[in-house]
């Protein structure tokens, strides 16, 4: 980390400003405090004064309260994970302050509400603890009957106080969220932002001051994860959706649903998930390109109907917010467990595409890059989220709307013949004719999942289904054809290359930076095309000694995860090997350095 | 078709309906141009004459082609789309009314109507039954009652008589059967009518009522299965000695409980319209939020309306 991170003098003098590129605040309370509140002003701050910004987060899967907290990282420079240790601690309760103190970085700040809180003498040589009556100060400042509802808003006064923080920025924001509501709302939490603010913090510890970030061209946008997707399937002209409600793929449901009506579509909340998809599907064959998703047992119950999809050709998109699995497994944790069942969950033979983004701003451009390839390539296409990159706030460039936003409405102008499942077309992708279409020729296609002739008439040739089956899987060899191949973080030759999918990519890359600084020869590759892979991954690949998958799933019977699988059933190669974890967390820097280091020696060399 | 949904694609742009070819001028559909595949049914099967039926009502009616849309899920009965000559779809078992809600609300322009089995409709599809009843989804669903399972040759069906020698219950069917109608109805049906193939004319006017229906309708037609379940409504058909007794003429069809009461008649019972009333459909209340909601976006770009989204998250 850099050198100007954050670091607290304890010599107790005057109150001094240290300038500081970055840094990583936790904060730890219960889910109904309104921490997400505090970490979603920060964010929103930070995007709006050009600094990077990743934030990080677990809620509680219980139905109200539980500890929940929300990290946030900013910096000058560029941010790609949401850090590793703490700078500073804002505990709310005791089991906030026992349980993440460990967060925290030696000699960090540990500020807690010492209403609640009671500091253990242990521990205060090695942080810096501050204890303001949070609680009660809260109440005094606003008064009446808001009990201590307010004090993440007083908790972001003395944040924005300890770190020189933009106060009319922060005021414009506070108003903002709370517009719309009783005047009074705004009214206090305006007073108890105040109250935190001129709380003389400065006279117990330092307080910082981020270093001037690089102009950026142009404004940032901030947004998690799940807004990204959402709203980069409105861009790519989705006017249709259906779902049923599941942990954490709901927020993008509840999104499609409130927003979609402006632009003329339709989301429904439908009786399970197999009428989800089939609704989606329903529609696709009716001329859209429509969204379903779920996350963990959700996906499982619609891969019937995604074999069908497949058969009949229909595109469709299948976001996956991927959870802690198998079964219910852990709903409100990170894991990348889904690859396989994304990429060949379903009875019989039955390609199609996978993409995995890697950041926030990816969910937004994946969105529309799997529209694209489901219309052009007439397939279900999978988008493998995780609950990282769903829940974590980051700013990033604002897209250029006006020519990112496409219409893709149906064309219904009359045709002179139609084969649904013409053989002899370029690439095997025929071009789809929607129900609504005359065709002159008086010959109707049949959407169908039996086994077809080119009209879509069942068929029991071993002839058909042979070249049906072909078909079906040229198209995805067709798109392979057309997909970038993935560039090389780092040297593109060397010892070890990381190579990593979804939300991996930013500590990967974190990891790659400090590894080469430190004289190690690491590179990092990302894959955002599971399925069908890019072509030239071997070429990547024999330009190191070790290729080491890093994934948040398990290392399963053979000692690797399930994108190595399906890298080494591809490639052959034993240099491909994993790197596994299954505990529901983000992966650190160091942690991703110590698995290295250990996997290397492992192996004797 | 109801205005308001025809407004939504016109302000999307999202569905480009060319301009008809003189509409008037073109002659109704003859049987031979609406035939497709030869059935796959066994002779006698009841279901060529809901088939049959089916055609007559697209001549009578002037349907084209490209403006009915026939879906189906899966067993002897669903395989109907491929015998007729119009775009249609042979979706997965028990899930062909959520597919066709997907075409039915996205797609206002078209007639949306699905057939199938009792196994379809009441037993793998059972829910979806009740939910696509309940948010009374424009589409027409034709349900072709055999009392057994006839594709996958002689099983007990949810409708299936106690009593009933099956494959898998040799010693007769232990499990109380649904009553379609009384499903029909407590799901929230906002149209519920029963024929039967024997009697083609009623059939053709159920169905005609059925497509003229603005909301979710269901009909009942028992089709007779003569391979696994000969004679099975043969007191329904007075060729065979038994009575087609009409719906009384006294019958109140917005009478939900005498609608209940004339369907928990023993068989043969009644025929005709059990209930019909008219509630707002899903399409309908979905087409008034998108122009509440369009309302307030008014005279801006798709992109534009997107880009008042994310100037708010900046």
């Amino acid at each position: 980390m850099s050198d100007a991170t954050l670091a607290v003098s304890s010599s107790g003098g005057a109150p001094k400003v240290s300038k500081i590129s970055e840094a990583i605040i936790r904060i730890a309370g219960n889910s109904q405090d309104g921490i997400q509140a505090i970490g979603g002003f920060l964010a929103r701050l930070a995007g709006r004064s050009e600094q990077e910004v990743m934030t990080f987060m677990t809620i509680p899967s219980t139905i109200s309260g539980g500890p929940s907290i929300f990290q946030v990282r900013i910096g000058s420079g560029e941010v790609l994970s949401s850090g590793d240790d703490a700078d500073v601690l804002l505990a709310f309760y005791q089991h906030s302050y026992e349980e993440h103190i460990s967060s925290l970085k030696k000699g960090g700040i540990a500020l807690y509400d010492s209403d609640h809180v009671e500091p253990k003498e242990e521990w205060k040589k090695d942080y810096y603890h501050v204890g303001i009556p949070i609680s009660s100060l809260t109440v005094e400042a606003i008064g009446g009957t808001a009990k201590d509802k307010g004090k993440n808003i007083y908790s972001l006064g003395l944040i924005a106080k300890m770190f020189d923080l933009n106060v009319p920025k922060l005021e414009k924001l506070v108003t903002e969220r709370f517009t719309g509501k009783d005047p009074s709302i705004a009214k206090n939490a305006l007073a108890a932002f105040h109250a935190g603010y001129s709380r003389s913090v400065g006279n117990l510890i330092e307080t910082f001051h981020f270093v001037e970030s690089q102009k950026r061209e142009g404004q940032q946008i901030v947004m998690n994860g799940n807004e990204a997707l959402g709203f980069g399937l409105i861009a790519a002209g989705v006017r249709f959706g259906a779902g049923y409600p599941i942990t954490p793929w709901s927020d993008i449901m509840e999104l499609l649903r409130r927003e979609l009506p402006k632009y003329g579509g339709t989301f429904v909340q439908t009786e399970d998930e197999i009428a989800a998809i089939s609704m989606a599907i329903g529609a696709g064959y009716a001329g859209r390109v429509a969204v379903t998703g779920s996350s963990g047992p959700g996906i499982s119950l619609k891969t019937e109907a995604l074999g069908w999809a497949v058969m009949a050709e229909i595109p469709l998109i299948i976001v996956d917010v991927q959870r802690g699995g198998p079964s219910t497994g852990m709903p409100t944790n990170i894991e990348q467990s889904d690859l396989n069942i994304a990429c060949f969950g379903g009875h019989g033979d039955s390609p199609r595409v996978v993409l995995a983004p890697s950041t926030v701003e990816d969910c937004f451009y994946t969105a529309i890059e799997a529209v694209n390839i489901a219309r052009s390539f007439n397939v279900p296409v999978f988008i493998l989220s995780d609950q990282a990159i769903a829940t974590r706030i980051e700013a990033f460039p604002e897209p250029n709307l006006e020519k990112v936003c496409q219409d893709i409405s149906p064309d219904l102008t009359t045709v002179a013949d139609h084969k649904p499942y013409d053989l002899s077309a370029p690439n095997s992708v025929t071009k789809r004719v929607v129900p609504g279409t005359r065709i002159a020729s008086g010959k109707y296609p049949i959407a169908t999942g039996l086994e077809h002739d080119e009209l879509g008439h069942p068929t029991g040739s071993p002839k058909l289904h042979m070249a049906m089956s072909a078909k079906r899987r040229k198209k995805l060899q067709a798109l392979a054809n057309t997909l970038p191949v993935p560039k090389v973080y780092g040297p593109p030759e060397g010892n070890v290359l990381l190579v990593s999918w979804g939300s991996t990519q930013g500590p990967i890359r974190e990891a790659v930076d400090r590894a080469r600084a430190a004289g190690d020869s690491i590179s990092g590759l990302d894959l955002r095309h599971i399925n069908p892979l890019p072509n030239g991954l071997e070429n990547i690949f024999s330009g190191f000694h070790h290729v080491l998958v890093v994934e948040t799933n398990d290392e399963g019977l053979y000692g690797y995860g399930q994108l190595a699988g399906v890298l080494r059933a591809r490639f052959a190669d034993p240099k491909i090997r994993g790197i596994n974890k299954t505990d529901g967390l983000t992966w650190k820097v160091k942690e991703i350095l110590e698995r290295v280091t250990a996997k290397l020696a492992s192996n004797g060399k | 078709m109801n205005e308001a949904i025809a407004e939504i694609p016109a302000r999307t742009g999202n569905i480009v309906v060319a301009p008809s070819p003189a509409e008037a001028e073109r002659k109704g559909l003859t049987r031979k141009e609406i035939v497709a595949d030869h059935p796959t049914w066994c002779p006698g099967c009841g279901d060529f004459s809901v088939l049959a039926l089916y055609f007559k009502l697209i001549e009578k009616r002037k349907l084209w082609h490209e403006k009915i849309t026939t879906i189906a899920g899966i067993g002897c009965s669903s395989r109907f789309p491929y015998f007729v000559q119009a775009h249609g779809a042979h979706y997965i078992h028990g899930r062909a009314l959520p597919f066709a809600s997907g075409v039915s609300l996205s797609r206002p322009d078209l007639h949306v109507f699905v057939f199938g089995g009792d196994g379809d409709a009441f037993s793998i599809g059972g829910n979806h039954f009740n939910h696509t009843a309940r948010k009374n989804i424009k589409l027409t669903y034709v349900v072709m009652d055999n009392w057994v399972y006839g594709l996958t040759k002689k099983q007990t069906s949810p409708t299936s008589p106690l009593g009933f020698k099956s494959k898998t219950d040799q010693w007769g069917a232990v499990d109380y059967p649904i009553n379609p109608m009384k499903q029909a109805i407590s799901a929230g049906a906002t149209f519920v009518a029963r024929t039967t193939h024997t009697n083609p004319n009623h059939v053709l006017q159920m169905m005609e009522a059925a497509m003229d229906h603005d909301g979710f309708s269901f009909v009942e037609c028992l089709s007779e299965c003569v391979e696994f379940y000969e004679g099975a409504f043969d007191a329904s058909n007075p060729r065979k000695g038994g009575a087609f007794n009409l719906v009384p003429p006294t019958h109140d069809v917005t009478d939900e409980l005498a609608a209940y009461k004339l369907a928990g008649e023993p068989f043969p019972g009644s025929f005709g319209v059990f209930y019909k009333v008219n509630k707002p459909t899903k399409n309908t209340k979905e087409a008034e939020i998108n122009r509440g909601m369009m309302e307030k976006v008014k005279g801006l770009k798709d992109w534009q309306i997107l880009q008042k989204s994310f100037d708010r998250m900046k």
